[in-house]
């Protein structure tokens, strides 16, 4: 299917949850190097689940669409089924044919939860390759 | 020795590369993104499948007829680069990986001797590879990076170099001959005549350059000059280190290997004079004889027309780019500053979707920041669109982009 398809223009144009949130449990910043598409993420956590989710950012409809049709997906989610999400089911919210050219820019999102949860259990951050997996 | 020119006929200059003469969907590309890197002549091509072919050895390693013409084949590369940039001699240039290898041999040759307190001045008008290993000795070292001031249009401020350069402290000038984002051309002579009075050397990263404009290392009397033969319409994989012969040799290598020494023992080594001290390991034979190639293929034509034809592409481009609502072309707005690459901004549209969807209409132009971070930081842009050209562009290319960018506005914004 068409990368630019209407799912992924209205997402860009009208992105779910991008507000700032009052009183975050984590907030992490991604950048993408190549291209300057930032998103930042923020989650508020209790007893191990997210309650909230806000977001901010720049860059193009795939980074922005992602983002969006994943902060969609997060609230409830426990720490381990944040931990369970993959490239894979990024993709699949997406629901188009992303290709090699695209995939970093589809993926930042998903870049940007992980390391927000390595953030919030003061862990390492993970390098790019792990999150293409 | 007169050659010869060619005239300058861009449809007979087209059918020489046979990538422009591909086809998809029915249409040949329209490539703009020659910044990047430019598309190969035929010339280029069979000169390096016939060396494999005929001539293939390691050269400066055997006695055999076949190691003497790969030996003549990578010594005539050398000499036909060193026409090209009229340096005094051929060992004068070093071939490397690329510009990006050129410039560490002098960043860690030169650094090796530096501490803290020393100075680079350096602009924003750098590419990465004239940025990151000079950052690297300022965490190794300490040593101190300085910014020669400059307008949003990339119009260097000389004052500024002339205050930095005071307190004696410069061990080098490094400057882009070259923007590969706004397109502008740094006083290089100016430039290089204000670092000399203050006793500091001056590199000149002449990788966006050596397409568009003759290099005359002479003339120019800059200390080293680096650039990849990729965008000069040759191979990959290969690029030179200039060096005046008197700095050069007081350069320690970068990599230890074969071929790069005078002398080995247990206990020590002495390293090659220049220009093998710098060639360790088994050299791009064929890439050297591609390279030479393509400055040959391009000596065909006089700079004059190739210089005339590619200024008025870029008019072109600012006149038809500047039609489209939202449109703002970054660098210098008078067209006669403008070399090789124009970037801008388009309100509203990711250069990442633009560039994409330009690319769907068979249209390659570049998208990001160019490898230009701290140029985007200082400008407070995230993201540009590049388009660059090259001698075989054509009008009917350029005017392509405008209506283009037009109907992506129109997708993207819906209705």
């Amino acid at each position: 299917m068409d990368l630019y398809a209407d799912n992924i223009l209205d997402h860009a144009r009208h992105p779910h949850r991008k507000s700032p949130l009052p009183s975050p449990t984590v907030e992490h910043e991604e950048r993408n190097a190549s291209c300057g598409d930032t998103l930042t993420l923020q989650l508020t956590i209790e007893d191990g689940r997210v309650t909230d989710v806000g977001w901010a950012g720049d860059g193009c409809a795939i980074s922005q669409a992602g983002m969006s049709l994943l902060s969609d997906e997060l609230t409830g989610k426990t720490e381990r089924e944040l931990e369970a999400l993959t490239k894979t089911d990024v993709l699949g919210l997406l629901g188009v044919d992303v290709g090699p050219r695209r995939l970093k820019c589809a993926l930042l999102s998903l870049h940007a939860l992980k390391n927000a949860l390595h953030r919030w259990k003061k862990e390492p951050e993970q390098g790019w390759n792990e999150t293409m997996g | 020795m007169i050659h010869a020119r060619m005239s300058f006929d861009v449809s007979a200059i087209r059918r020489q590369f046979p990538l422009l003469s591909e086809t998809a969907d029915g249409r040949p590309p329209v490539y703009l993104d020659n910044a990047a890197t430019t598309q190969k002549p035929r010339a280029m091509l069979d000169a390096m499948q016939s060396f494999y072919e005929h001539d293939n050895a390691n050269p400066h390693r055997g006695m055999h007829i076949l190691a003497e013409r790969a030996t003549d084949a990578y010594e005539g590369a050398r000499e036909a680069v060193a026409g090209f940039l009229n340096a005094a001699t051929p060992e004068e240039i070093v071939f490397t990986k690329n510009a990006t290898e050129s410039i560490n041999i002098v960043a860690r040759g030169l650094g090796a001797a530096w501490k803290k307190g020393d100075a680079v001045i350096l602009t924003r008008l750098e590419h990465h590879s004239n940025v990151v290993p000079w950052l690297i000795l300022k965490e190794e070292k300490g040593i101190e990076l300085r910014w020669v001031d400059m307008d949003k249009d990339g119009h260097l401020d000389l004052s500024s170099l002339d205050s930095l350069l005071t307190d004696g402290n410069a061990k080098l000038v490094t400057v882009t001959a070259l923007s590969n984002v706004l397109g502008i051309r740094p006083p290089l002579e100016e430039i290089t005549r204000r670092a000399h009075a203050a006793g500091a050397p001056v590199l000149l990263d002449a990788a966006q350059s050596v397409a568009h404009h003759p290099t005359d290392v002479q003339a120019l009397d800059c200390d080293f000059l680096a650039f990849s033969a990729h965008k000069l319409y040759g191979p990959t994989g290969i690029g030179i280190l200039y060096g005046k012969a008197s700095p050069l040799s007081r350069l320690p290598p970068l990599l230890g290997g074969g071929m790069m020494i005078k002398e080995v023992c247990e206990e020590r080594y002495v390293p090659a004079d220049i220009p093998a001290r710098f060639e360790g390991g088994t050299p791009p034979v064929a890439e050297a004889v591609g390279f030479a190639a393509a400055i040959r293929w391009l000596g065909q034509y006089a700079w004059k027309d190739i210089e005339a034809h590619e200024r008025k592409l870029l008019a072109l481009a600012q006149k038809e780019l500047l039609t489209v609502p939202g449109l703002t072309i970054l660098g210098p707005q008078d067209v006669t500053e403008r070399s090789g690459s124009l970037s801008f901004t388009v309100d509203g549209i990711h250069p990442h979707d633009l560039t994409h969807l330009l690319g769907e209409r068979g249209i390659c132009l570049r998208a990001g920041q160019h490898c230009t971070e701290p140029l985007h930081r200082h400008l407070k842009l995230m993201a540009t669109t590049r388009l660059s050209v090259a001698l075989y562009n054509t009008e009917e290319e350029i005017r392509a982009v405008a209506p283009a960018i037009r109907e992506i506005q129109k997708q993207l914004r819906g209705k």
